[in-house]
Order: C-alpha cells, then structure tokens, then sequence
C-alpha cells in the first residue's frame, strides 16, 4: 500500500502520489491515539507505529494534567491542607489517596487515633475501592463495546457517593480524612444505611457477571490478550490488580497492614489463567470484579466493629513533626500508593514524593502492546485502569 | 397500484416519481422515530429514562429537534479533505441504502419496482454503500476515519457472501427472485412461512442472514467500522451537520432495509400470520409488514446494549470460517431435499 504524505503547510495531497508506477512498497503508519480519544481514560496520549490493524509500538506521552502536586505541597502553610490535593490524584477513590497520606502523617508524628476513626477510614477506603473498580469495570466495559454495563455501575455507585455525601457533603474530592481524625462524625442511621447498601449491592455483582465477565464476545476479546507474566510484572514494579492478575498474591492490606487491616478476614483474588493465560486482560479485569466481594466482606465486618467516641480527639492543634522523613505504603484501588514525605522542623512539608501506581503500571504498556492489534490497545489499556490524576499529578 | 395511479394521472414520469417517492415517506419518518425508540429501548435496559422533556410525552420530539439542531449547524469541511468526495458520500451512501427499497413490497398493492430480479437488485445495490463509506474515509483525510472505511470495506464485502447465500437459500426454495411472488408463496398461515419450511435448513439461513445482515449494516457486535471506543466514530468523524444527518439516516433505513428482507424472505412479508384473518387489504398488508420489521429491528437494537464488540480477526472469522461454510451445507442440503422431493 502506498502511503500518501499529506502536504501539511499547503493543506492539501501533492498532486501526484509518490512511488506511482515504481515499485510498490509498503511502510508503517505513525498514528495519535489521544489526548482526545475517548477511550484513553483522560488525557493520555497514545503514539501508535501500526502496520495496517497491528500495532508494532506503542509510545506513551503523559503529563498533560500535570499539576505539580509535589512542588505544591512543599509551599502548603500546614500539612493539613496537603489533604485535598492528595483527592485530586486518583480522583474516582479520593478517599484512598487520603488515607495514605494521613496514614504516613500520623506516623510521624506518632498519634494514635480512635478506634472509631480507623472503623470508618477502612469503611471508606473499601467503598472507594468499590466505586473505583465500578468505573473500572464500567469503563471497560464501554472500551469492549458494551455499553450497559457501564451505566449498571454508574448506578450502584450512586448508593455509595449517597452515603459518603451525607457523611462529608462531598461526592467526588472528600478531604474527609484529616491527620489525626476525620473531619465530620458519620450520621446516626450510617450503619444501618451500610448494611442495607451491602445487601443491595450483593446480587448485583452477581449480575454484572453474567452480563460482562462471562460473556462469550467479552472472554474473547480479553482473554489471552495483553498477558503480562508475574516475573515480567514484578520487574516493571507493577502492583494492584495488574500485579494480582498476574498471579502474584501481593496485597499491602494482608502482606504488609496499615490501619486495622490485619483484623479483618478477606481473600486476595488472583488471576489464575481460567479463560487463557494467567495475566491477561481477563484476569486483571475479574481481579477487580472478585475485589468488589471482598470490600463488601471488609465492610460487613467493620460496621459491626463501630463504637461510639469522638473522631476529631486526636486532631493536634499544631502540627510541626521534627526534622526527619518517612515513607509509608498503603493499598489505594490501583495499586501501592507511597508517600515519602521530608520533614524539616516547620509547619509545611519539605518534600513530598508519591509513588503513583498507575504511572509504573502504565510503564508496562507497550511491553503488552506488541504485536496486538489497535483494538486490542484499548482493551489492554482499559485492563491496567489508570487515572490520568494520578499518572501525571 | 401502478395501473391505479396511471389511471388516475396518465403521466408516465409523474407516475414513476410518485412512487420511487412514496418510501421516503416511510424512510423519514422512521429514521425520527427509530433513532427515539433505540434510545428509550437503551435506556430503559439501563435502568434510566432516556429524553423526557422535548415535547412533552416521553420527549417524543427529542430527534425532530437533533434534526432542526443539526440543519442550523456550520457546514464544515476540515482543510485538508478531499473537498469533492467529502461532499459526495454521504448522499453516496444514502442512495446506496434508498435504492434497495425500490424492491421491497411494503404491501400486495406497492411495490416500487415490480421486477423479476427483485432480491438479485437489492443484493447488488446495497453494495453501493461500501463505496459511499470508502469514499467518506479517504475524503476526510484522518487516519481513523480511514481506519474506520478500510474495516468497513472489508467487513460488507465479507458478510455480503454470507447474506447472499443465505438468501439464496430461501430462493431455491421459492424457484424465483421476485420478491412479491416469494411473499404470495408464503401467504397462509404461519406454518407457511419460509423460516419453518425445509426444517431446519431454512430456519437456519434465517439465522445466518440475520447475523450477517447485522454486519451489513455496521450494528453490534460488529460495529468495528465505527466503534466509537476505538476509532471515535470511524468514517464519519470529521462529518457534521446535514452531511452527518444524511449518514446518520441512511444508517437507521439500512436497519430497516435489512429487516424486511428478512421478514419477507422468512416471515411472510405482508402476509397475516392468521391466515385470512386481517388480512386483504392494503392496510392490513402494510401494518403486518411495518409490525414484523419493527420486531426485527426491536431484536437488533436488543443485541446492541446487550453485547460487547468482536475484534476485526474475530469479525474474519466468524464470516468465513462459521457463516459461509453453514450457508453452503445448508444450500448442499436444501439442494439435495428439492432433488429427492421432487419440489
């Protein structure tokens, strides 16, 4: 096939096509698949080398929602207000992001917080964790072609934003959890409105199955694609779902508690190659599925684990930790989330570095790409889920 | 109804635009109303509303106003398409997709054109398409659009081989092309029915047709030529206003195109499935006709927000290694019964 190069300054084809009447020859083709591409989950951009329906690389450009979180921080007037940047990160689980942060906040400055605060924080992270794989899911969904599946989700994500709004007012950047405490107490009838949202929600994830797991067009077109072997996962430093999917049992909530984590009975879900090959885009997406059941088993638990008290007592009134850093890892939707944080003796951070973990997931991409075809890159790339927010912060 | 109108006007020409423009009257209005119905059908599945305002009941006039939106719209050509072509696919396409119901017998009494290679035209017409799409691809000059006309191309021409066969299938049965003998054939009760004849070969060139009749006309699962998610909207992305409505039209009266082929190939066309029971008269013909395409449509709209999308290999596929091989063990087998029976 020829390939005809566009005449860009001029605007129009050169009038006569090159290589015509000579030997015909055949060549790669560079195409942009983003920023505005609707199934590159925001603003990335995709430089794909295809040769015809198969794609031969595949060149990741980030930073176009670059905000300078890190640089931000370092001129906060407190350590508090790093809280609502840290929302802005992996913005469809802000309460993640938080809880890493005020996690590695509170031991620094070594503060114990109530029982009560630490019932609610894990609550909330697992709702977060649930909404988060519902858009995962859902958008995945969209990228296979199914449309159904995503508004499925959207709806039962609406039960959970209901509740985190009539905790914080918030539905999407909560800055609800605070070092020390969180900023509002949970409404009187919240266990009872968790409860009934976990019945709900039950049957549903049933019904997603059947409507998208299982589905014969849904197996095909994601299993045995983009497999990502567990040595080859671990060496990219990939975590999350990607990692679990690959069949790697590596789950900072069990391997590594943080919080309350280790009081809780749950199973970490794996991928096992059921449908193809063990690290495929079936499997990192049935982690996530899997996962779902198991936050609603955390959830269930933890609300019977409420007790009374005050979630601000342990607040500190001044927060000024002594010079010294520390780097703490929590378990976020997507992956390890780290924070390395440097204090130097004031009351704002000296530097603040996040480990995101969809940027190192993301950096497993064009390893999965290889050789698939265009439609295949959506699929993988919708399997790794990243959020933009965060990749780029 | 020829004879009718002639007698009436005694004008050849007159006649003849008269009815090539009686379709359009159906085509029009059931693109507004199909594009109204997918969406309170999708919604509905989705747990949701769809339009509710414009209009009043059920934002029953959601599309006319899209339609008025996108008549009102900058007519823009990017600069760097192929002016020419630009302009002149969609009405390409359109002619492609209105050109076939020249044969289509809504009724006993209409049919626009009354010829004896009726299926033989409409095969062969809807061809035309492809090269609208090619057309549309190239002239846009963006890579995914042609992305989206190159998949296009080769997905119609692939699933054309299978609509024919199974078409075919249902002529050796009938012995004719024609298409308002085939619906005559079929008149009488349900039983008579092509889809319940030869059981089960015919039943299942039904299926086959249907399956690949989906391809045909780009719905999902085979969607690829358009497949948002991939090639945000394929051939007709850089399209806007009117232009974009006239692809947009021709898409919804090729749902419908494919769907009467079907019903009258398989479902008795015009014909009452009680017999003589409501049946006669013209209304009757044209309201069975309507009723049994808008089933078929229901059905491929179902499909769509149920199913996920196949990969353009998958798409290959099931085209040439399931549909096409059935469809000549089928023709194989009807064959061989029309020999040892005799009829």
């Amino acid at each position: 096939m020829d390939v005809i190069v566009t005449d860009v300054e001029k605007g129009r084809r050169p009038s006569t096509v090159p290589g015509l009447g000579r030997q015909l020859r055949s060549e790669e083709m560079v195409i942009s698949m983003g920023p505005q591409h609707p199934s590159t989950h925001g603003v990335l951009r995709l430089e794909l080398v295809v040769d015809g329906e198969i794609v031969v690389d595949v060149i990741p450009h980030i930073g176009y929602l670059h905000r300078c979180f890190e640089k931000h921080c370092e001129h906060m007037s407190n350590y508090q207000q790093v809280v609502p940047y840290t929302d802005r990160m992996d913005y469809v689980a802000a309460m993640s992001s938080e809880f890493g942060y005020v996690v590695a906040m509170e031991k620094m400055l070594k503060i114990q917080v109530p029982e009560r605060v630490e019932v609610i924080r894990v609550i909330m992270a697992e709702f977060s964790r649930i909404v988060s794989h519902q858009i995962a899911i859902g958008t995945y969904g969209l990228d296979i072609g199914a449309f159904t599946p995503f508004l499925f989700c959207m709806r039962d994500r609406e039960h959970i934003l209901d509740i985190i709004e009539e905790t914080c007012g918030a539905r999407l950047l909560y800055n609800y959890n605070w070092i020390g405490g969180l900023s509002h107490d949970v409404k009187p009838d919240f266990q009872d409105k968790v409860r009934e949202f976990c019945r709900y929600f039950k049957p549903n994830i049933v019904e997603l199955n059947n409507l998208l797991s299982f589905n014969k067009i849904f197996v095909e077109r994601t299993a045995n694609v983009g497999v990502l072997p567990a040595e080859v996962a671990i060496n990219y430093g990939a975590s999350g779902p990607v990692l679990r999917g690959s069949g790697v049992a590596w789950d900072l909530r069990k391997n590594d508690p943080y919080s309350i984590y280790n009081r809780f009975e749950f199973d970490i879900p794996v991928g096992s190659g059921e449908r193809g090959a063990t690290g495929d885009c079936w499997d990192r997406y049935m982690v996530r599925a899997r996962e779902m059941e198991q936050s609603v088993r955390i959830i269930e638990q933890a609300v019977e684990m409420l007790v009374p008290g005050d979630v601000q007592s342990a607040i500190p009134k001044r927060i000024r930790p002594e010079a010294g850093e520390i780097y703490v890892r929590t378990e976020t939707p997507k992956g390890e989330l780290g924070y390395y944080i440097v204090a130097d003796g004031t009351a704002s951070p000296a530097r603040v570095k996040v480990r995101p973990p969809c940027f190192v997931n993301l950096s497993a991409l064009p390893s999965m790409c290889r050789g698939s075809m265009i439609a295949d890159v959506v699929a993988i790339l919708g399997s790794i889920d990243i959020v933009l927010g965060e990749v780029d912060r | 109804m020829k004879t009718e109108l002639l007698n009436l006007i005694a004008n050849e020409v007159l006649v003849y635009t008269l009815m090539a423009v009686v379709p359009l009257l159906w085509v029009i209005p059931f693109a507004l109303f199909a594009v109204w119905w997918e969406r309170k059908i999708s919604a509905h599945m989705q747990d949701r509303l769809g339009p509710m305002l414009t209009g009043g009941w059920h934002g029953w006039a959601q599309t006319i106003a899209d339609i008025a939106k996108l008549i009102q719209k900058e007519d823009i050509i990017p600069t760097a398409a192929d002016r020419k072509l630009f302009v002149l696919a969609p009405y390409v396409v359109f002619v492609g997709s209105y050109a076939a119901y020249a044969a289509i017998p809504f009724a006993a009494a209409y049919v626009g054109a009354e010829i004896n290679v009726g299926l033989f035209y409409i095969i062969s017409i809807s061809s035309l398409v492809v090269i609208g799409l090619l057309m549309a691809g190239w002239a846009s000059n963006n890579k995914w659009s042609l992305y989206g006309s190159l998949r296009s191309a080769a997905q119609i021409i692939s699933y054309e081989i299978p609509v024919a066969l199974a078409l075919l299938a249902a002529v050796m049965v009938a012995g004719t092309f024609d298409m308002q003998e085939i619906n005559r054939l079929q008149s009488g009760s349900i039983l008579d029915w092509f889809i319940f004849q030869k059981f089960p070969f015919l039943f299942l060139a039904g299926i086959i047709y249907f399956v690949a009749s989906l391809a045909e006309v780009n719905r999902t699962p085979f969607d690829l030529p358009e497949s948002e998610s991939e090639l945000v909207g394929g051939y007709h992305t850089e399209y806007g206003g009117m232009r974009f409505a006239l692809l947009f039209l021709s898409e919804y009266a090729n749902m419908f195109a494919v769907s009467a082929i079907l019903v009258t190939l398989f479902f008795g066309g015009w014909g009452s499935p009680f017999g003589s029971f409501l049946s006669g008269a013209w209304y009757f013909d044209l309201g069975w006709f309507l009723l049994k395409s808008m089933v078929v449509i229901f059905v491929q709209m179902w499909l769509r927000w149920t199913l996920p999308r196949l990969r353009v290999d998958q798409l290959m596929y099931v085209g040439w290694k399931v549909l096409i091989p059935f469809s000549f063990v089928i023709i194989l087998g009807i064959g061989a019964w029309v020999i040892a029976a005799g009829h």
